[in-house]
């Protein structure tokens, strides 16, 4: 077996890091390489598209022929998370923040999203989130952060801040505003190695 | 969930932002349609300022922060982080730029400093700053002071990315020469370097800075920008590197392009093809001493 963690810009070693030691928890070793091109993502079984800034990683996987490869990687129903700039890419349609800068999205989940939905950098905050498929709050990390907005029936919410949804899923895709690769609290990387191992 | 409950500014935020700048180029600008030729381009944030390094170098007389009014265009304009300078213990500048949305602060020696003794305690902000380097002790005194990324100096305006290369080596260098040190003579090493003993240990156990380290002073060219990627840099600032370009939409591309492929000569090579060419520039040697930016900072 084999993990991708997109690398073109962002939080990737911190996410290999991340899945790194919650494999080593699960006594699981399987290999973990970084996709700047093309040609990789079909030779994975899960993927991770890290945080960033979302107008350059749109850009650049498109460039590098890296965009198609996830879309046809999704409809075979490879388990995928993104987080931050990450979900903002998996979303179908965006605010006026993403559409001013023709951001090339996924299309992957049938939610909307607004950009920098809680504001600039001096609003970016730390939380204690209650999230639905874990059992204690969980410390998240949110930075420019982006929100769903509006979503479809079968899109399951996992965690929300006021109207703002912060964390969700849809099929194989899981979707996070926050950052959960900056901080030692492994419990959603474990979620979704729960979904890549099927259990 | 209230939200009197979320915490911001933390040093964990602070970091967090400059992580998810690297892999990218940062990019000078001193209007909104550069900034917006730079977002097109593919730079992961933009720095706002007056006018670029050599352009402040050839006015001479001080140098200060941009005009809010800029700034604040600049900031309507792009979706992608906004930087801005205040001068080297100019906590006042730092706090207009804070108001103003400036989603990191450099404080930087390219303009004139404002304190001949102290940096700012950037603590105090909730937005991250990043300052400039030259060895692995000024980097550690500015995380001190609440760092949030680092960058090397290099000397800036002069499309020679010497300086940058002897700055980056330097750090790299400083750091390799940590490991297999014990305590105490780590503890030795700090008194030397000038430097918190427990940076220099986070330092030693980490092999890397504690926080993001990016190269700045000098970067022209998609190849400068690749070098400095293999020497180790997160990332890349390109002052102006672009906007005193021949073409610098085709330069601005081309530099994003190469810092995603930097180890990969042949796509360096198309890259670089066609960009017009890159700034003129003034050679590092050439530069009176009185003039050198890089010796700002303490």
């Amino acid at each position: 077996m084999r993990i991708g963690v997109i690398a073109i810009q962002g939080a990737v070693s911190e996410h290999v890091n991340a899945l790194e030691r919650a494999l080593s928890e699960r006594g699981e070793s399987i290999e973990i390489v970084t996709i700047k091109h093309s040609g990789i993502v079909p030779e994975c079984d899960a993927l991770v598209l890290p945080g960033g800034e979302s107008t350059t990683l749109g850009s650049l996987l498109v460039r590098e022929g890296i965009a198609d490869e996830i879309k046809e990687a999704a409809a075979r129903g490879m388990p995928i998370m993104g987080t931050c700039a990450g979900l903002i890419l998996l979303a179908k349609e965006g605010d006026s923040q993403v559409e001013k800068t023709h951001q090339n999205l996924l299309s992957l989940m049938d939610v909307r999203v607004n950009r920098n939905a809680f504001g600039r950098q001096r609003e970016s905050f730390e939380a204690e989130l209650d999230v639905s498929v874990l059992d204690s709050p969980y410390n998240a990390v949110f930075i420019r952060a982006p929100a769903i907005v509006k979503f479809e029936d079968d899109v399951k919410v996992l965690s929300k801040i006021d109207e703002f949804v912060v964390a969700a899923e849809q099929g194989n895709v899981l979707a996070l505003a926050f950052h959960p690769e900056l901080t030692n609290d492994l419990r959603l990387h474990q979620y979704f190695l729960d979904r890549v191992f099927g259990r | 969930m209230e939200l009197e409950k979320l915490r911001h500014g933390t040093e964990l935020i602070k970091r967090g932002f400059a992580k998810m700048q690297k892999g990218g180029v940062i990019m000078d600008v001193t209007t909104p349609e550069q900034a917006k030729i730079a977002e097109d381009a593919g730079a992961v944030a933009v720095m706002a300022l007056k006018s670029v390094p050599s352009d402040i170098r050839k006015a001479g007389g001080v140098a200060r922060m941009a005009d809010p009014e800029v700034t604040s265009a600049i900031i309507d304009t792009v979706t992608i982080p906004v930087m801005a300078k205040a001068r080297i213990g100019h906590f006042v500048e730092a706090e207009i730029l804070q108001s103003l949305g400036a989603d990191m602060i450099d404080e930087s020696e390219v303009l004139t400093p404002a304190d001949n003794f102290y940096h700012i305690d950037k603590t105090e902000f909730t937005v991250p700053f990043v300052c400039g380097a030259r060895n692995l002790g000024e980097a550690l005194r500015r995380i001190n002071e609440g760092a949030a990324m680092i960058r090397t100096k290099g000397e800036a305006g002069t499309g020679d990315v010497s300086e940058a290369v002897t700055h980056m080596k330097q750090i790299m260098g400083e750091i390799r020469e940590l490991k297999g040190k014990n305590k105490e003579e780590l503890i030795m090493v700090a008194r030397d370097i000038e430097a918190p003993i427990e940076l220099v240990l986070e330092t030693a156990k980490m092999e890397r800075l504690p926080v993001v380290n990016f190269a700045a002073g000098g970067v022209a060219t998609p190849a400068d920008a690749a070098l400095m990627m293999r020497l180790g840099a997160d990332g890349v600032f390109v002052g102006s590197g672009i906007f005193t370009a021949e073409k610098p939409e085709a330069m601005a591309k081309a530099i994003v392009e190469a810092v995603n492929n930097y180890d990969k000569p042949e796509v360096l090579a198309e890259v670089s093809k066609g960009i017009g060419s890159g700034m003129k520039g003034i050679s590092v040697s050439s530069i009176p001493e009185d003039q050198v930016l890089q010796t700002r900072g303490w």
